[in-house]
C-alpha cells in the first residue's frame, strides 16, 4: 500500500486501552487488574479517613465504634496505610506515564470556567487525563508519601524508638495536615467522577461509552481509533 | 459520695489516717477530660495538691522507685548496667519514676557535685498528654491538679507521648496502654500522700497541698542559700501554668544540668496547631469541600454525553467523516 | 552507737568517714537530713568516693583507703596546735594527766615492746605510774612531760597537713577546710557527731581507726553530749543484738569474756576481772562482773551451777588461741582439722575473704548445714555455674543439708538497732513452705543431741545434760519466754541487805533491772545489758511512746535501750564538773545539789557527785582513755599503718607492711600481691539498691540494679582503654573477677607521697551466681585473708588490683 498514512494522534493510550465499534462505541479504560487496585486503595483511603478522622477530632471518635473501638481503630490504621501505599504504589507505575502534565494542560486550566460549565466545545481536544485527574494523581501520590512517611514515624507500637518526641511532633502535624488534604482531594475525585456522568462505569465495568470519550477525551479517543485502522491494536 | 470532704493532707509530713476512708475524690471532680467537649463543670474545688521533691536532700537511693513498683505492681525487667547507675536506664510503662544521675562539675568551685533527680509526671496544671489524646476520658485532670492515665479509656496511640513537655508517659507493648505517675491518686483519694513520699527516708520528697508545699520549698531555699547555693529556687514552670510536681533546685537558673530538665517547657507550638488550628482549619476545609460538591451536585448541571458525542464516536470509529482535530491554538 | 538515731538531730556537725550512712543506712540518714534542716547542721564526707553521702553534704574531701588514722591524728594536731581543744572536759573526764611509765615510746611507726618474730608487742610498759596510794598518778597540770596528754602532743605532731596530704592523698586545703570545720566544735555549745560503718572497721587496723575519731571527740568534748558521740551503724537490724548477745567465739553474753585455757578455775577467771578502781572514789562498775558472770551461769545451768562447782565454770570452754573467729575457722577447714559447719543466716562464700580459699575450705569438710531463708551460695558451693562459680561438683564430698527458716517479718522478737533499742517486733506473714523458725531448728538439734548424750554418754555430757530448758514447748521456746529469761529474774526471795526483813523481789519474779543481780546464785540472767528489757512491768521492748520532752530524742518510752533504758552513754559528761549542761540549751542531765536531774537514765550513781565521781564508770580510772593501756595489740594510740596491700610504702617506716602486730596464717603469705604486679588500690563497698547478698533474690531490687560492675575514674579508664559499660577484668593475688565498668567522676586519681598518683578501683559486692539479679561475679574473689588486730574483722577495705577491658563472661577472647 502507498497510501499515506495519516499521523496517529498521541492522546497517551496505554495498554489494554481499545475501541470497539457498536452503538454505542465502547471504549476499554481501566483492565482489571487496574480497576482492583483502584478499588482496593479507594477502600483503604476510605477506611483510613473514617478511622483518622476518629482520632483526629473528638466528635468523630464515635467513627471507632466501625472498627470495634478505639485500640482496635489504633491498631487497624498504620496497617490499612500500608495497604493502601503499596496498592497506590502498584496503580501508580500503571498510570504514571499518561499524568505527566502536557501544554494543553494549562489550556485546560485557563478554561476552568469552561470546565466547570460543561462547554466542552471551548475547551481543547485531551488525552487519556485533563489536568484535574493529574492534578489529583499528583496531589494522591504526594500525599500518600507523606502520611505513609508519617505514619510510619509516628506508629507507637513498631517505630517510635526510631524518631525523637520533636520529630514525631512534626510527623504528627505533617500527618495531620497531609490527611486533611487527601481527603478533599478525595471528595473532588468523588465529586467529579460523579459530576462527570459517564465515568464511574470506568472503574466499575472498565469500559466507557464512545460518546463519553469524544466528550472528554477526544484525542484519546483518535489514538485508539487510528492505531485500530493501522492494525490489530490487541 | 458524701457531700463532705474527708481530710486532705496539709503538711508535709503529716502522718497519714489509719482507718479506712471513703475515696474524697472521683469522676465528678474533674476539670478536664481529654477529647471531651461537654465535661460538666465540677461543683467544687478540692484543695490543690502537689509533691515537692528536693533534690538538695535526695540521696538517690531509688527508695521511691521500689515503692512505686510495690504500690502499682509494676514488673520492671532485670536488665544490665550500662556505665551508670539509672536502672531501668529510662521510663518504661513497668517504671513510672527514676532516678537520674548527673555528675556535675560546679564552674564556679570546681568541685563535683553529683545531682540526682527523680523523673516522673509533673502533673501540669496545662496538661499537653491530656490536650493531645484523642481518646475521651483516657486522661484526666481533677480540680485538686491531678493529671491521671485511665487505661481502661486509652487506646495506645502514643499522642500523649508527643504531647508531654517532659516526656513521660509510656506505651505499654503488652497492653498498648499509656503509663505514667498517677501521683498515686488512689492513695490522695484515700488521705494518704504518694507511695515514694511515704518510702523517701530523708523526705526529700513531700506530700500536700500545693499552697503548702511552696512554703515548705520557701524554707528549704533559704537554708540552701545560706549554705552557699545562690541560686537555689523553686521549679513550678509557669510556661505549663505551673506543675503539681515541683523541684527544690540548689541551681534553679541551670534545671537543665538536672538530666535535661527543660528550662521553660510548654506544650509544643506543634502540638498547639495540630489539635488547634489544624483540627478546626482542617474540619472547615472538609467540610466545606464535602458540602460545596453535595451542594454543587443537587442544584449544578451534571455533565452529561450528548447524543451527538455518541454518533460522533462511531462516525470516527467506522472511518465516516467527524470533526476535525481543533486546533490547539482555537483555545489559546 | 553512743547515742542514738534519733539524737543526729540534735547535732552541728556530722562527720561521715569510714561509712556511707545515706547509702547504706539511708533509714537512718534521715537524722542527718534533720539536724541540717532545723539545727543548719553542715555535713562533712570524707571518703575516697565522692558517695551518695557526698551527694548531699557541705563539703566533701577525698582520702586514700587505709589512711584515715593519718587523716584524724592529723585533725587532733591541728586542734592541739590551735588551741581548739574543750579544755576542761579534756582534763576533767580523760586521762590527758594521767602519767605514763618510762619506758615507753614510739618511733619508727613501732611502739616499745615489738618482737618482730611473734608480730607481737610487749605492752608491759604501756601503762600509767601507780602511787604508793595505789592509784594511778596524774598531773592535772599536763606539765609532767609523760602525762598522756604531753604524749599524744607529741605523738601527733608529725601529722601536719603536709605529711596528711603525702600519706592520704587528700589536698591540703582540703584538709584544712575539714579540721576547721571540726575544730570549731570544740566549744562547749557546738557538738560534732561521727558516724561511721564498715569503712573503719574492715581494716587490719579498723579499732585503731575508731579509736583516733574517739580520742578526737573526748578533746572536742563531744561524748556523752546530745548530738555528739561515736557512732557505729550496724550493717543488719539487728547486729548489734549479736555482740550483745556474745555470739563471738571470745565472748560470753553482754560482753562478759570466755576464759582462756590458763584460767582453770573461776577464782583464776575473776582474778583479772576484780577491776579496782585506779583513781579514788571511781564507780568502776565492771567491779560488778562476778554477779553478772554467776547470774548467767544460773541461766544456763540452773540448780546445776552451785558455788561448790564454781556456777559450773568447767562447762566454759576454753580459749587456747585469742579467739575462733571467722578467719581462723575457715583456716582450720582449709587446713582439715574442722569438718562440720552449721552455717546459720550467713553467706560466707560471698561474705569472708579469698572466696577461692573459702571454696576450698568448705570442699573439705564432711558435712555443711545451712539455715536461711534464701537459697545462698554458700549452701550451693558445690554447684558448677560457669565461671561465677567454677567448681567440679564431682570433687566436692561435702554432703550439705539445706534447713529453710523464717525470715524476720514472718518471726516475732526483738532486733537491737545501732542505737542499742530493743525494738519489739510482731510476724507480718506466715512462713512459706517448709521453712522453720531458727529456734526450732536450733531446739530440734539441742533435744536430739542431748538425747544421744543421754543415750550414750561421751566424754563430758554434763554441760548438754543440764542445760537449763524450763520451756512451755521444748521443741520451740517462744521469744516471750526467751526475752524473760535474757531479763533474769530472782530464784529466792531478794531481801535488802540493809533490812532482811524486806523483799526486794519476791523469788520467781522478774528483777527490775541488773541493779538486782547478784553472785550468791539468787538470781538468774541471760544476758545482764538487757536486764530490764522485760521485767514485771511487761515487755518494755513493745513499748511505742513518743513522748520526747524538750525535744531531745530520747524517747524514753520508745521499747528499751540497754543499758537500763539509757539513750545516750556517759551522759553525765553532758554537763561540767558543778553538774551544769555544758550547753544549756541541749540539757541531757543536770546535778540538782543531791542527785542527777534530766531527760535520760543517768549513767552515773543518781546520786554520784559531780565533782568527785568521773563519768567514764565502766572504766577503773572513771575517766576516758586518750591513751589506751595495754589494751589494744597494736598500740595505746592509733598511728599510721598501711594495708597489707598498698600503693605506696609507710611513710613512717617503709619497712613496715600493713598491720605489724595483725595476725597472718603461713599459707596467706603467698596470696598477698605488690604495687608492681597490682598497682591499683581496691575498696570494695555496698549500694543502697541492694542489702548484702539477700536482695538480689528481690527483683525488684535486682531491678534497680541489676549486674556486678566496678568504678572507676576517667583518667584510669583512659590509661586502660576502658569505656563506661564496657566488660572488665579486675584480678588480685588471690584471683579474677569480670564487672561492667561504670567510668565516674566520682573517683578521682590521689597525688600521694612523692607525686605518686594513686588510682581507685571500687568494687560493689552485692552479685552472685543465685537470686533474681544477674548472675554476677563477687568482690571477695580479691579481697586478702587479713582481719583487724584486736578483732579480726576481715579487711575488705583496702587491697591492690589490676584492670584491663575483657570480653563478656562466657565469651572467649
Amino acid at each position: 500500500m502507498s497510501a499515506v498514512v495519516p499521523p496517529i494522534p498521541q492522546g497517551n493510550a496505554q495498554k489494554g486501552d481499545a475501541v470497539h465499534p457498536g452503538s454505542p462505541v465502547t471504549v476499554n479504560r481501566y483492565t482489571p487488574m487496574k480497576r482492583l487496585n483502584h478499588w482496593i486503595t479507594a477502600a483503604s483511603l476510605i477506611l483510613l479517613a473514617l478511622s483518622g478522622l476518629a482520632l483526629f477530632t473528638p466528635s468523630l471518635f464515635f467513627l471507632t465504634g466501625l472498627f470495634g473501638g478505639g485500640q482496635n481503630t489504633r491498631a487497624f490504621h498504620p496497617w490499612i496505610g500500608v495497604v493502601l501505599f503499596l496498592s497506590f504504589f502498584i496503580f501508580f507505575f500503571q498510570l504514571w506515564k499518561a499524568n505527566l502534565p502536557e501544554r494543553t494542560d494549562w489550556i485546560w486550566l485557563r478554561k476552568i470556567k469552561d470546565v466547570v460549565g460543561s462547554h466542552e466545545e471551548n475547551l481543547p481536544e485531551l488525552g487519556k487525563y485533563n489536568a484535574g485527574q493529574k492534578f489529583i494523581f499528583w496531589s494522591m501520590t504526594a500525599l500518600i508519601l507523606v502520611l505513609i512517611v508519617s505514619g510510619v514515624m509516628i506508629w507507637e507500637q513498631y517505630f517510635t524508638q526510631y524518631t525523637s518526641i520533636p520529630v514525631r511532633r512534626i510527623a504528627v502535624l505533617a500527618h495531620s495536615i497531609a490527611a486533611v488534604l487527601i481527603i478533599c482531594v478525595f471528595i473532588l475525585h468523588v465529586y467529579a467522577a460523579i459530576w462527570t456522568r459517564g465515568t464511574l462505569r470506568a472503574m466499575t465495568r472498565g469500559t466507557v461509552t464512545g460518546g463519553w470519550a469524544w466528550r472528554h477525551h477526544r484525542k484519546w479517543l483518535r489514538e485508539l481509533a487510528a492505531r485500530r485502522k493501522v492494525g490489530p491494536a490487541e | 459520695m458524701s457531700g463532705t470532704m474527708a481530710e486532705q493532707p496539709r503538711t508535709a509530713v503529716s502522718n497519714p489516717p489509719v482507718r479506712a476512708l471513703a475515696a474524697n475524690f472521683g469522676e465528678q471532680d474533674l476539670v478536664r477530660r481529654s477529647a471531651t467537649g461537654s465535661l460538666p463543670a465540677p461543683q467544687r474545688q478540692l484543695t490543690p495538691v502537689a509533691k515537692l521533691i528536693d533534690v538538695s536532700k535526695c540521696i538517690g537511693c531509688k527508695a521511691c522507685q521500689s515503692a512505686c513498683i510495690e504500690w502499682n505492681d509494676t514488673d520492671p525487667a532485670v536488665g544490665v548496667n550500662a556505665g551508670v547507675y539509672e536502672n531501668p536506664h529510662d521510663l518504661t510503662d513497668q517504671m513510672y519514676t527514676l532516678m537520674r544521675f548527673t555528675e556535675w562539675v560546679n564552674p564556679e568551685t570546681s568541685n563535683l557535685e553529683w545531682l540526682i533527680r527523680k523523673d516522673g509526671c509533673m502533673h501540669c496544671a496545662d496538661p499537653g498528654c491530656l490536650k493531645a489524646c484523642p481518646a475521651p476520658g483516657a486522661i484526666v485532670q481533677y480540680t485538686n491538679g491531678i493529671v491521671d492515665f485511665i487505661q481502661a479509656n486509652c487506646i495506645g496511640c502514643g499522642y500523649c507521648v508527643k504531647g508531654c513537655p517532659f516526656n513521660i508517659p509510656r506505651i505499654s507493648q503488652a497492653d498498648h496502654r499509656a503509663y505514667k505517675c498517677t501521683l498515686c491518686s488512689d492513695r490522695v483519694a484515700v488521705g494518704q500522700g504518694p507511695a515514694c513520699a511515704k518510702a523517701c527516708p530523708t523526705q526529700a520528697i513531700v506530700f500536700g497541698t500545693k499552697e503548702d508545699m511552696k512554703k515548705h520549698a520557701d524554707g528549704r531555699i533559704a537554708d540552701l542559700k545560706s549554705r552557699g547555693f545562690a541560686n537555689a529556687g523553686l521549679y513550678d514552670p509557669p510556661g505549663v501554668g505551673g506543675t503539681h510536681v515541683m523541684y527544690v533546685l540548689h541551681h534553679a537558673d541551670k534545671p537543665g544540668i538536672y538530666s535535661d530538665l527543660p528550662e521553660n517547657p510548654r506544650i509544643s507550638p506543634l502540638v498547639e496547631t495540630w489539635k488547634g488550628m489544624t483540627k478546626y482549619v482542617g474540619l472547615a476545609v472538609m467540610g466545606f469541600a464535602a458540602v460545596g460538591s453535595i451542594v454543587h451536585g443537587i442544584f449544578g448541571r451534571a455533565n452529561r454525553v450528548a447524543r451527538e458525542d455518541e454518533e460522533n464516536a462511531e462516525k470516527l470509529v467506522d472511518g465516516r467523516p467527524v470533526p476535525p482535530p481543533a486546533s490547539e491554538e482555537r483555545a489559546g | 552507737m553512743t547515742n542514738s538515731w534519733t539524737d543526729i538531730r540534735n547535732t552541728d556537725l556530722v562527720v561521715v568517714m569510714g561509712g556511707n550512712a545515706a547509702e547504706a543506712h539511708p533509714c537512718g540518714f534521715k537524722w542527718v537530713t534533720e539536724a541540717k534542716a532545723h539545727r543548719g547542721a553542715k555535713l562533712i564526707v570524707v571518703d575516697p568516693r565522692f558517695t551518695r553521702t557526698a551527694s548531699v553534704a557541705d563539703f566533701y574531701a577525698p582520702i586514700r583507703q587505709g589512711t584515715d588514722i593519718a587523716f584524724l591524728l592529723g585533725v587532733i594536731n591541728h586542734c592541739i596546735r590551735n588551741d581548739r581543744v574543750q579544755w576542761e572536759y579534756t582534763k576533767a573526764f580523760t586521762n590527758a594527766s594521767f602519767i605514763v611509765k618510762e619506758g615507753f615510746g614510739y618511733s619508727d611507726g613501732l611502739f616499745t615492746g615489738y618482737d618482730e618474730e611473734k608480730r607481737d608487742y610487749d605492752r608491759t610498759n604501756w601503762d600509767y605510774e601507780i602511787g604508793e596510794d595505789g592509784f594511778a598518778r596524774v598531773d592535772p597540770t599536763l606539765q609532767h612531760p609523760r602525762c598522756v596528754w604531753n604524749l599524744l602532743k607529741q605523738h601527733v605532731a608529725v601529722y601536719t597537713p603536709e605529711m596528711v596530704q603525702r600519706i592520704c592523698g587528700t589536698p591540703q586545703d582540703k584538709f584544712l577546710r575539714v579540721a576547721q570545720m571540726i575544730s570549731e566544735c570544740s566549744t562547749p555549745t557546738r557538738t560534732m557527731t561521727s558516724m561511721y560503718a564498715l569503712g573503719w572497721t574492715q581494716h587490719s587496723h579498723g579499732s585503731q581507726n575508731i579509736r583516733a575519731m574517739a580520742m578526737l571527740q573526748l578533746i572536742l568534748g563531744n561524748i556523752g553530749v546530745r548530738g555528739g558521740g561515736m557512732n557505729a551503724l550496724r550493717g543488719h537490724s539487728n547486729i548489734q543484738g549479736l555482740t550483745d548477745l556474745g555470739l563471738m567465739s571470745h565472748l560470753l553474753t553482754g560482753y562478759l569474756n570466755m576464759p582462756t585455757e590458763q584460767e582453770v578455775d573461776y577464782a583464776t577467771y575473776m582474778q583479772s576481772r576484780q577491776f579496782r578502781p585506779l583513781r579514788p572514789g571511781q564507780t568502776s562498775y565492771w567491779q560488778n562482773y562476778s554477779k553478772f558472770f554467776v547470774s548467767l551461769q544460773k541461766a544456763m545451768w540452773g540448780d546445776a551451777a552451785r558455788a561448790e562447782n564454781d556456777w559450773c565454770y568447767d562447762y566454759i570452754s576454753k580459749l587456747d588461741v585469742p579467739s575462733y573467729d571467722i578467719l581462723r575457722m575457715f583456716e582450720l577447714m582449709n587446713q582439715g582439722r574442722v569438718n562440720g559447719y552449721i552455717c546459720q543466716g550467713f553467706n560466707p562464700l560471698m561474705a569472708f575473704p579469698d572466696r577461692g580459699k573459702c571454696t576450698a575450705a568448705l570442699s573439705k569438710l564432711k558435712f555443711l548445714v545451712t539455715m536461711d531463708p534464701l537459697e545462698t551460695e554458700t549452701a550451693r558451693f558445690w554447684e558448677n555455674h560457669g565461671e561465677f562459680n567454677d567448681v567440679n561438683p564431682a570433687s566436692i564430698r561435702t554432703e550439705v543439708i539445706q534447713l529453710p527458716t523464717t525470715c524476720f517479718a514472718e518471726d516475732e522478737g526483738s532486733l537491737t538497732n545501732s542505737g542499742r533499742w530493743l525494738q519489739w517486733f510482731w510476724p507480718a506473714a506466715t512462713p512459706p513452705g517448709e521453712a522453720r523458725k531458727d529456734i526450732w531448728i536450733m531446739s530440734q538439734i539441742f533435744l536430739r543431741m542431748r538425747e544421744l548424750y543421754r543415750k550414750e554418754g561421751g566424754a563430758f555430757p554434763d554441760p548438754i545434760l543440764n542445760l537449763s530448758w524450763n520451756y512451755h514447748d521444748p521443741n520451740e521456746p517462744e521469744a516471750e519466754e526467751l526475752a524473760k529469761e535474757i531479763n533474769g529474774r530472782a530464784l529466792v526471795d531478794l531481801t535488802d541487805p540493809a533490812d532482811p526483813s524486806r523483799v526486794l523481789v519476791p523469788a520467781g519474779k522478774q528483777v527490775v533491772n541488773f541493779s538486782q543481780l547478784r553472785d550468791d546464785g539468787s538470781t538468774m540472767c541471760g544476758c545482764w545489758i538487757y536486764s530490764g528489757c522485760f521485767n514485771e512491768a511487761g515487755n518494755n521492748m513493745a513499748r511505742r511512746g513518743t513522748e520526747d520532752p524538750d525535744g531531745t530524742g530520747a524517747y524514753l518510752n520508745w521499747t528499751f535501750a540497754w543499758p537500763l533504758n539509757r539513750r545516750t552513754l556517759y551522759n553525765r559528761a553532758s554537763a561540767d564538773l558543778q553538774g551544769k549542761p555544758w550547753d544549756p540549751s541541749r540539757k541531757l542531765l543536770e546535778w540538782n545539789g543531791t542527785q542527777w536531774t534530766g531527760y535520760d537514765v543517768p549513767d552515773i550513781g543518781p546520786t554520784s557527785r559531780p565533782d568527785q565521781v568521773m563519768p567514764f564508770i565502766m572504766n577503773q580510772e572513771g575517766s576516758a582513755r586518750l591513751f589506751s593501756r595495754g589494751m589494744m595489740r597494736d598500740g595505746p594510740f592509733p598511728a599510721h599503718m598501711e594495708p597489707f596491700e598498698s600503693p605506696v610504702p609507710n611513710v613512717l617506716n617503709p619497712r613496715m607492711r600493713g598491720n605489724p602486730v595483725a595476725r597472718i596464717f603461713q599459707s596467706d603469705v603467698p596470696r598477698f600481691g605488690n604495687s608492681e604486679e597490682f598497682p591499683f588500690a581496691a575498696t570494695t563497698y555496698r549500694l543502697t539498691e541492694h542489702f548484702h547478698y539477700w536482695t538480689k533474690h528481690n527483683k525488684v531490687n535486682a531491678a534497680l540494679q541489676p549486674e556486678f560492675f566496678v568504678e572507676i575514674s576517667h583518667e584510669l579508664a583512659a590509661m586502660r582503654g576502658i569505656t563506661g559499660g564496657g566488660w572488665v577484668r579486675v584480678w588480685s593475688k588471690r584471683g579474677s573477677v569480670k564487672a561492667k565498668a561504670v567510668v565516674t567522676r566520682r573517683i578521682q586519681p590521689l597525688n600521694c607521697d612523692g607525686g605518686r598518683v594513686v588510682h581507685v578501683v571500687g568494687i560493689p559486692i552485692h552479685w552472685g551466681f543465685t537470686g533474681a539479679a544477674k548472675k554476677g561475679h563477687s568482690a571477695n574473689t580479691l579481697s586478702p585473708f587479713v582481719g583487724d588486730a584486736n578483732i579480726e574483722t576481715p579487711g575488705f577495705k583496702a587491697f591492690l588490683v589490676n584492670i584491663e577491658p575483657t570480653t563478656p563472661p562466657g565469651v572467649v577472647s
